[in-house]
């Protein structure tokens, strides 16, 4: 035994131990990078309008996540995120790509709004769960037509969905103005406001409601689904290549339909506890937009379920921040838009990096030479 | 397997970008003084509503002791009352104005009780007894600058037929509409009025075309109630049709065309209510006034004004300035023949009644449904 071996021991068992976690380090590091290069071209922007970016991602970090209140805010706007990404997020897996969750959670709402409204006298135990389930079954329902119409009809996903929110848009208008309406909402039609026995509150200890508890539950739920089950299998299967999995007799249809229904229904349930937690009643403030930041979570998480909690906590942090940005800094509201924007961009761009960034070979040069 | 280990880890990508930007203090806040916040729904250049509000903030900015926060674009949803709660916690705002109605009920009603110190004062008129005491609201009578706007309207048209493109069918719009065609109508009586809904309080594309559909059924006077009267205006002048401003002075978009305007004159407002709040006086819980209180005001008569409009409008607007004048007067029926005011019965414009108009009155073509 010479001195030698001695030393080189420890240090193979070191680069033994790193070599594994190096080829997997390249999804870690380049999200990241992304994210800092998106950042950074973002501080040259502000830079170039004559602002201080060091101001600027403090005001940042201080409303979205620096004391308890902006913890609050950030998570009291993640909510409906969550679920609108789920919408997103596990229809991708097949493939498709759903851009019209919005119109699920519009029509989500404006369930759980009508349903409210005529089971007024129940019970809440029996009221509230027929709330979020006709608001989830409708939403369902709405995108479910998306998968079918692709299926048996071939109409392409994106642009079905995106159109179908608009008419569940107009849809919500025509209720809530028209059947739905609560003959007292003058100047701001309405469904009858529900009964307080019927309200989803806060979860104890924080301001914020029992919406996002059930969302994280949804976001760990759609990832076993796709990740820890055949059916998920199946479907990834069918989303990597379609004739792959005809060929080998899944049931590709029953896959796409029951999918896009699920996505659906995580949306049209973002609707339920808009309506139920926060609004109390149905109106037009339900299209907010939720559905269309969900696409920027849901691709910023690469479609993973787990990803997209701590990404819509990031995007929500930012909105979050929007406002002491504005007042602070007298920046526009659009400024947290251009932001995304460059993170969105960025980690686009990231993705033609996949597959280069070999740590594996670079910590193997040695043995190799 | 790799898979999964790549999206755990991309799980804290996030966290620890955000531990990235975690920095240091925060830039500090204006000390010391009255710390006012105002709240918009959207953009405070919009020539119209938010532009109407956004002057009366500028006004307050100019007084003593008074710092000014300002937030554009912000929904009607949570958003609103993380707003408000962030520019108590971060700026010391202890009078906000929350302007948009949407943001009463829930919002305002639900953050108001947390901070009993901080005054909530709403424009829309909705505060009853019963509600908390740190909340007011406060409105004004601008049907009756539509029905000035109609008298210099009934004296330009020369097709007997001018039109309004308004944004939802309820009572505050309805009461514009027939305010305008009334007024018309007092100059001559064989005037028409065709209204379009838009469906939306903001929609330009909807707008333009609700405009250009208007001038092809040959009205050549056109006003609006939308939030944004710029695409309305800009379209009718483009199509040679003279125009009567809503909210704003939007005489810079239309300089030849622009006849008159119903503006808020929010300055009034504010300025009054900051003023007690730095004395220590008590706000009323409800204010309203109309253009004798200095609520709203009219743009200054355009170039095209003939004489004779000038001389009626001038001595209507001295007839309301001296009070109790009413636009509707008996024997007075709706558009489908449903008497809306007996002879010898008339509605100011303080009268509870006005408040839940739904109808069209005769002479306007247009349904509320």
């Amino acid at each position: 035994m010479s001195a030698g071996v001695e030393i080189t021991a420890p240090a193979r068992s070191a680069r033994a131990w790193l070599v594994p976690l190096a080829g997997r380090a390249e999804g870690v590091l380049l999200p990241l990078a992304a994210l800092v290069t998106g950042f950074a071209a973002f501080a040259l922007f502000l830079v170039l309008l004559g602002k201080n970016p060091w101001t600027f991602y403090t005001l940042v970090y201080q409303a979205g996540f620096g004391t308890g209140f902006s913890w609050t805010n950030t998570l009291a706007r993640a909510a409906p995120l969550l679920l609108a990404a789920l919408c997103v997020a596990i229809p991708a897996r097949l493939g498709l790509v759903v851009i019209g969750g919005e119109g699920a959670i519009v029509l989500g709402g404006v369930m759980a709004g009508g349903l409210g409204a005529v089971l007024g006298g129940w019970p809440a135990l029996i009221a509230m769960p027929l709330m979020a389930l006709g608001a989830a079954l409708i939403g369902g329902l709405w995108i479910g037509a998306v998968g079918a119409l692709r299926q048996w009809r071939g109409v392409n996903e994106t642009i079905a969905s995106l159109l179908m929110a608009y008419i569940a848009i107009a849809l919500m208008n025509h209720l809530v103005e028209g059947p739905l309406r609560d003959a007292a909402s003058l100047n701001k039609p309405s469904t009858a406001p529900l009964a307080e026995a019927l309200r989803v509150g806060d979860m104890p200890g924080f301001s914020v409601h029992w919406g996002l508890a059930v969302a994280f539950l949804a976001c760990i739920g759609a990832w076993v689904l796709i990740e820890r089950t055949t059916l998920g299998f199946s479907a990834r299967i069918a989303g990597g290549n379609v004739r792959a999995a005809q060929v080998q007799g899944l049931p590709v249809t029953k896959l796409v339909v029951g999918f896009t229904a699920l996505g659906g229904a995580c949306a049209g349930l973002a609707g339920y506890f808009e309506v139920s937690a926060v609004h109390g009643s149905a109106n037009a403030s339900l299209a907010a937009g939720y559905g269309y930041t969900g696409i920027l979570i849901a691709f910023l998480a690469r479609h993973n379920p787990l990803a997209i909690i701590p990404v819509a906590l990031l995007l929500a942090g930012i909105e979050a921040s929007s406002g002491l940005v504005q007042r602070r800094m007298e920046l526009p509201d659009a400024t947290m838009t251009v932001l995304q924007g460059f993170i969105f961009v960025a980690i686009l761009a990231s993705e033609t990096f996949t597959g280069r960034l070999d740590l594996t070979r670079w910590l193997s040069r040695g043995e190799r030479a | 397997m790799a898979a999964d280990f790549l999206t755990r880890r991309r799980f804290l990508t996030t966290s620890a970008g955000l531990a990235g930007a975690a920095a240091m203090g925060l830039p500090a806040r204006a000390q010391g003084g009255l710390t006012v916040g105002f709240i918009y729904v959207g953009p405070r250049d919009d020539y119209g509503y938010n532009q109407a509000h956004a002057q009366g903030a500028a006004a307050v900015k100019a007084m003593e002791g008074v710092t000014v926060i300002e937030e554009e674009n912000v929904a009607e949803t949570q958003d609103v009352q993380q707003t408000m709660e962030s520019m108590i916690n971060f700026d010391g705002a202890s009078l906000l104005f929350p302007t948009s109605f949407g943001y009463f009920d829930p919002h305002i009603l639900e953050v108001a009780p947390k901070y009993p110190d901080v005054r909530f004062k709403h424009c829309g008129g909705l505060w009853t007894p019963g509600m908390p005491e740190n909340v007011g609201s406060y409105f004004g009578y601008i049907g009756m600058g539509q029905y000035l706007n109609g008298i210099v309207a009934g004296h330009m048209t020369s097709s007997k037929k001018i039109g309004f493109v308004a944004a939802k069918p309820i009572p505050q719009v309805l009461l514009n509409i027939n305010s305008f065609l009334l007024g018309a109508r007092a100059v001559d009586p064989e005037i028409t009025c065709q209204v379009i809904f838009t469906g939306e309080w903001s929609m330009a594309v909807k707008e333009a075309e609700a405009t250009n559909a208007l001038a092809d059924a040959g009205a050549d006077v056109i006003t609006c109630h939308v939030d944004g009267p710029k695409v309305v205006i800009e379209t009718a002048a483009a199509r040679g049709a003279y125009v009567c401003g809503y909210h704003a002075d939007q005489s810079a978009l239309a300089p030849e065309l622009y006849l008159t305007g119903a503006e808020w004159n929010w300055a009034t407002v504010y300025t009054d209510m900051v003023a007690k709040t730095l004395a220590g006086e008590p706000i009323p819980n409800f204010v309203r006034g109309g253009l004798a209180e200095g609520f709203i005001k009219m743009s200054p008569l355009g170039p095209a004004v003939t004489d004779a409009a000038r001389a009626q409008f001038e001595a209507v607007q001295a007839e309301i300035m001296a009070g109790d004048y009413a636009v509707i007067n008996g024997p007075l029926a709706d558009n489908s023949g449903n008497v809306i005011a007996a002879d010898g019965v008339s509605y100011l414009e303080t009268d509870v009644e006005l408040e839940s108009m739904d109808y069209l009155v005769d002479g306007v073509i247009g349904s509320t449904s």
